[in-house]
């Protein structure tokens, strides 16, 4: 697989590590009542699609940031990346 | 019909005209006590089970493509029970006892063969953690002999004892371990468990759950609606996909496995050796050719087919500890989907739904298991409690913080 790196161009997908669903960009808030609940969901439940899948790789060997990658996990077709920190900010994170 | 010796004796006689086929091909019935869905290893040994101890009669396996089109028809075939923590090791020896006597139970040729499994190691660390687990492995029953450099040299010789990062300084035996010809896992339950009178529909994949209140009443498939009292899921690596069907989130990632096999040689490989350090496993099938793996893709798929960096990682292991396997010929690869679980364990167990009962999670590790997840699967289902060595295998174990996390990794399926 390549991944089509937004600042680097095409690089060989060995060069990344892989950490998995995208969702992990989204921490539960420690303080909310329910926040037990929301850890382990966000820690252990997965949606595991056949298809579209937005996940997070590292790229270690390179300039180590983050990407999320969108990928059809039927196909191994990837279709978009994004830096992880750009998702984030959409998603009004600060970093 | 049974088989032995003297029917094909007599059958050679009177020109082979008396063979039937091993199953039947019937179509679903509206009604069933219990639906399996997944005619895998697994799927066809709870049918098995299920009806010829448990003595439930009307049962049905539901499989989308042909017997053994998953990943029964797709490992490299080791049986073994070298593990270590409570929750697992008197699973895994329970179920290779019913390896040992599954040829004469289900009167069929699985072509078992207990020629033994070494894990090697290459520091004293490494030798401690193995002894830990040779004497976890004793304490559940389980055979387990520890073997250093000196005798490993004589006994195989060809392995690379002076690798310059990985020197070779011993390795842990089980040598009830060994191999079993998997097609003829999943056509001896099926023909066993079809004997018993239970339906094995192909080609009726299940597109969807028929739940009211909370609880599941039967399944919408390619071939029409089927009622069923209990439905008892049981499809590996497409766990993620059809329990989504039922609206609920696994703590399972799928991932792909590949797997390579050799030209045939002449006998050179004893046993099945394993290379941990070096992601490394091999073995020689009884038509020679080397059955040889190494890690997953260790990313989601659901493709059946990795790619190369995985291809030239598990080469390099290989050339690394058996350099002679460079002058051997590739001639297959292929790959399967892994049911990977956040802690590298298994579950059989109830769902939050009433009637929809569970069974997954097994990563690359579920060949093996085959006798045992089938038998307490059908425990579970006929008696609604766990089997005693399946009571750890809980899907709400992860919010409770019990896990079964064999090597310590945490919640990263790609590293179990
Ligand atoms: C390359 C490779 C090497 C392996 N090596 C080993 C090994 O050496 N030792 C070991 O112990 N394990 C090994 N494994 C793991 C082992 O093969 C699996 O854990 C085990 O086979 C899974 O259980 P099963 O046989 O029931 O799965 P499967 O045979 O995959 O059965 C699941 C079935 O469910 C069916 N299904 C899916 N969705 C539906 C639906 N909607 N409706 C109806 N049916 C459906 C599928 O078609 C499939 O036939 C390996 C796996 C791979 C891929």
């Amino acid at each position: 697989m390549i991944i089509n790196h937004p600042l680097l161009g095409p690089r060989d997908a060995a060069e990344f590590v892989y950490l998995g669903d995208e969702s992990l960009i989204e921490r539960p808030d420690p303080n909310a009542p329910d926040a037990a609940d929301r850890f382990y969901e966000y820690g252990y439940l997965r949606d595991n699609p056949a298809g579209e899948h937005k996940e997070l790789w590292y790229h270690e060997q390179g300039d180590r940031s983050w990407l999320v990658v969108t990928r059809n996990t039927i196909t191994h077709q990837i279709t978009h990346v994004e830096l992880a920190r750009d998702v984030a900010r959409a998603k009004g994170r600060d970093r | 019909m049974r088989y032995s010796g003297f029917k094909v004796f007599l059958e050679g006689l009177t020109g082979n005209r008396g063979w039937k086929p091993a199953w039947r091909d019937p179509e679903p019935k509206s009604d069933y006590d219990v639906i399996i869905i997944g005619g895998g290893g697994h799927g066809l040994s709870t049918a098995y089970y299920l009806s010829k101890v448990y003595g439930v009669r009307n049962v049905a396996v539901l499989e989308k493509g042909w017997l053994g089109s998953g990943n029964i028809g797709r490992n490299t075939t080791i049986i073994r029970s070298n593990y270590m923590l409570p929750g697992n090791e008197p699973f895994y020896e329970f179920s290779l006892k019913l390896w040992e006597g599954l040829e004469q139970d289900f009167n069929y040729n699985a072509m078992i063969s207990q020629r033994s499994i070494l894990n090697l190691f290459h520091s004293d660390p490494q030798r401690d953690a193995f002894v830990r687990r040779a004497n976890a492995m004793m304490l559940a029953g389980a055979d387990a002999e520890l073997a250093d450099e000196a005798q490993l040299r004589r006994e195989l010789p060809f392995l690379d004892f002076d690798n310059a990062r990985f020197p070779i300084k011993g390795g842990l035996f089980q040598r009830r371990g060994g191999t079993v010809r998997h097609d003829a896992v999943a056509w001896g339950y099926a023909r066993g468990a079809d004997a018993e009178g239970v339906d094995i529909i192909q080609n009726c994949e299940v597109t969807g759950f028929q739940i009211e209140n909370g609880i599941c009443k039967g399944v919408q498939t390619t071939k029409g609606a089927i009622n069923a009292k209990k439905i008892a899921v049981c499809v590996a690596g497409s766990s993620g996909r059809v329990m989504a069907m039922a609206g609920m989130r696994l703590p399972i990632e799928s991932h792909v496995l590949q797997a390579f096999v050799s030209e045939g040689l002449k006998p050179v490989l004893p046993g099945v050796i394993t290379f941990g350090a070096g992601h490394f496993y091999v073995s020689q099938s009884d038509k020679g050719g080397l059955v040889f793996g190494g890690d997953i893709d260790a990313y989601n798929s659901y493709a059946q087919r990795g790619n190369l960096p995985v291809v030239e990682d598990v080469a390099e292991g290989g050339m690394a500890i058996m350099p002679m396997i460079g002058r051997a010929r590739l001639l297959r690869s292929w790959g399967g989907i892994m049911d990977m679980s956040m802690d590298g364990s298994p579950f059989i167990d109830k769902t939050h739904i009433g009637g929809l009962y569970f069974n997954g999670g097994w990563c690359y590790g579920g060949f093996k298991a085959t006798p045992a997840s089938g038998y307490c699967y059908a425990h579970l289902l006929a008696k609604d409690e766990p089997h005693p060595v399946a009571t750890e295998m809980r899907l709400d174990r992860f919010k409770r913080g019990h896990l079964i996390d064999e090597k310590g990794q945490g919640n990263q399926p790609n590293l179990h």
